[in-house]
């Protein structure tokens, strides 16, 4: 890929740019596993405008989560670029972070793992503010309070219990809380209601929403599901063992997939309303995601892909433009139009043409 | 038609604990018919897991079950633990929702494998060993004899989840059970899995009871689904009557807080707020009236039972919804 405008960028200034991000891990030889250099993120390159929010979806191993991980610098990348609000933050020093991290917070998948058993959930949510000296002792209870009420959790008793005390729905809400004390501008999300029971994980997913609208919030929102990520977000990412796949407006990343391994994700789905009887065994992609320390050469789904050639060995595709509207895909032999609606899928309801 | 595989009825199962009884099963009534494939769904603590338990026999001694299992016609409920362990793995067995836990993880897997059916059947080492290099090859295993030598840290979430279907095949169990067997998978591994299941089903005739949290899963696989609420069944139908014809509000509200892929960006979904009630306390009525929108005056009063109102179409509820289809 060569230097330049960076990939999948809208027309208003970025909130936050990510160009040619690579995040490598050295590992030894350990146990009957061999070692080497891991490349968990492998060039990626991605906008995000204020107010929008981009799902990234992907397997296990896919990079999604060392993706997310690169963009708080925790750790930094190997290489490329991450700018936030104009300024570059791979290389900056810790104490140069610190505001930064004011403006970008996290919410981590298993919230009881996240949230200190010992302490309170006032104080969980407090901590931001004291790390920042923020308020005085009644301002930030005054705040704290407040936040717990935007979450939907009453201050008076819950404000006093322990992670313990909590579901996982409502621990899940405490620390979303505490990610939103210092009012940041952009909010990283790994799997915030993968570990929810479905009634709970809507209930969640709401309050994202909600929360996106009244404090006109950015999302960076990871899933492992397609189904999960459209509800809340404007564009969506696709990514296979550390490479973007495909990048787009959701409609059309939902209508129109271009990339193989995005219908197939498509087709994962379960189907909840059988009308077309039991499910075909013809929609399961075979196979497992190979081994990262030795991605396939070419197109990295290729060993996967119902699709692939032998070009698709020989030359790794770039992420190019096809279609309207910023609909991006790296694939060789992209699926086309009316050919792109999943069988069986719930997308055949839409017409295909229908564009944003 | 042949007697049932199963027969469950008016199975309850009481838990005593510091802060009381916790009254997780409540009176729960079903069959299972060689080769079927049923499915309860349910959320975190409706009693799904430890109905599966109970058909198990794996409940701890706190427990105390009532009612009837009769498998094959025999009385499961009051067995002795030796013969708790016949029951198990050759009558029924079951997949757990963590591969990662129920694999030892310092055994080969093939020697894990051959444990499961040395305990079962009277066969020798060389033959337990081809059983189970056997068994890898069953459950879609490539190069088996090779994954036979490898610990469980060697293989894939997915591979490992196919190992442990291996071990609760050995046997050829007429019963599977499948407790949220694919719910820490990706969705892409989950198909896969979920295929091979039914692959397996039909091949080896085994009936599989689906326990899961996700109605859209259960319902693409089983034919016929039972939702658990609070310890009980609150509604029961065949998939595709459950979609097209809901009658009970919770599954309702469960089928409508599904993310869909066909709903626009930036929509609210639909969803009941409150939790699942205390199971130590048991409140007069119907245990989810606190948080159903269409709850009366008199729900509070009596618990509605389980009844078929069609054919083929249990509910328990004195005000079902509408037969308006799916929005």
């Amino acid at each position: 890929m060569t230097a330049g405008a960076p990939i999948g960028t809208v027309t208003e200034p970025a909130l936050l740019e990510v160009r040619h991000l690579v995040q490598e891990f050295v590992l030894r030889d350990y146990g009957g596993a061999k070692g080497g250099v891991l490349q968990a993120v492998s060039d990626v390159s991605f906008g995000l405008s204020a107010g929008e929010t981009l799902g990234i979806v992907g397997e296990t191993g896919s990079g999604k989560s060392t993706l997310a991980r690169s963009v708080i610098q925790a750790p930094p990348p190997k290489h490329g670029s991450v700018i936030f609000q104009g300024k570059d933050l791979v290389g900056l020093s810790h104490r140069a972070m610190k505001p930064v991290r004011r403006d970008l917070q996290m919410v981590f998948q298993d919230p009881f793992t996240s949230l200190d058993p010992k302490w309170t959930v006032s104080r969980i949510v407090a901590e931001p503010l004291v790390a920042y000296a923020i308020g005085s002792r009644a301002d930030r209870r005054e705040r704290v309070n407040s936040l717990l009420d935007l979450v939907g959790l009453d201050p008076v008793s819950y404000g006093g219990r322990h992670p313990r005390e909590l579901s996982g729905g409502q621990a899940q809400r405490v620390a979303i809380a505490r990610a939103l004390v210092l009012e940041p501008k952009l909010i990283l999300c790994d799997e915030p209601v993968s570990s929810l029971d479905v009634l709970v994980q809507a209930q969640v997913l709401n309050l994202f929403e909600k929360l996106r609208r009244e404090l006109s919030l950015s999302y960076l929102f990871i899933a492992h599901d397609l189904a999960m990520v459209r509800q809340v977000s404007d564009r969506v990412a696709v990514m296979y063992l550390g490479k973007l796949c495909e990048i787009g407006p959701v409609r059309d990343i939902y209508r129109r997939p271009l990339h193989p391994y995005t219908l197939a994700l498509l087709e994962s789905i379960p189907n909840p309303e059988p009308a077309a009887g039991k499910r075909e065994a013809d929609h399961v992609i075979s196979g497992e995601l190979p081994s990262p320390l030795n991605p396939p050469s070419g197109c990295r789904f290729r060993t996967r892909c119902p699709r692939a050639q032998e070009l698709c060995a020989a030359q790794t595709p770039e992420l190019r433009p096809l279609g309207a509207g910023g609909h991006l895909v790296a694939c060789h032999f992209p699926l086309s139009g009316a050919s792109a609606a999943p069988a069986g899928s719930q997308a055949d309801a839409e017409p295909a043409a229908v564009k944003r | 038609m042949a007697d049932p595989l199963l027969e469950v009825s008016d199975l309850r199962v009481r838990f005593r604990s510091r802060g009381g009884v916790v009254h997780a099963v409540q009176g729960i009534d079903f069959t299972i018919e060689p080769g079927q494939t049923l499915a309860i769904i349910g959320e975190s603590g409706s009693g799904k897991t430890v109905s599966a338990y109970a058909l198990m026999g794996l409940l701890p001694p706190t427990a105390q079950v009532d009612g009837s299992i009769r498998f094959n016609g025999v009385e499961v409920v009051g067995l002795a633990e030796k013969e708790l362990q016949d029951h198990r793995g050759r009558n029924v067995a079951m997949v757990f929702q963590n591969p990662e836990r129920s694999l030892n993880p310092t055994m080969k897997v093939g020697a894990q494998i051959t444990e499961a059916v040395r305990r079962h059947l009277p066969l020798g080492r060389p033959q337990a060993h081809e059983r189970a290099v056997e068994l890898l090859r069953m459950v879609r295993i490539p190069v088996p004899e090779r994954r036979f030598h490898e610990y469980p840290h060697q293989l894939s979430g997915g591979m490992r989840q196919r190992v442990i279907i291996a071990i609760a095949l050995a046997c050829e169990p007429a019963l599977l059970i499948a407790d949220e067997a694919t719910t820490a998978l990706d969705v892409t591994t989950q198909a896969q899995i979920m295929s091979l299941l039914v692959d397996l089903q039909q091949e080896l005739g085994t009936a599989l009871l689906m326990i899961s949290h996700d109605l859209a899963l259960a319902a693409s696989y089983a034919e016929e689904v039972m939702v658990m609420y609070a310890g009980r069944f609150v509604e029961r139908a065949g998939a595709a009557d459950l979609f097209g014809n809901v009658r009970m509000p919770y599954t309702r509200a469960l089928l409508d807080a599904i993310p869909r892929t066909d709903l626009e960006p930036h929509v609210l979904l639909p969803v009941i707020g409150g939790r699942p009630p205390d199971l130590s306390t048991i409140a007069p009525g119907c245990a989810f009236a606190p948080r159903c929108p269409d709850a009366q005056p008199d729900c509070r009063e009596q618990v509605p039972a389980l009844e078929q109102h069609e054919m083929g179409h249990w509910w328990a509820c004195w005000h079902p919804c509408g037969k308006e289809t799916a929005s």
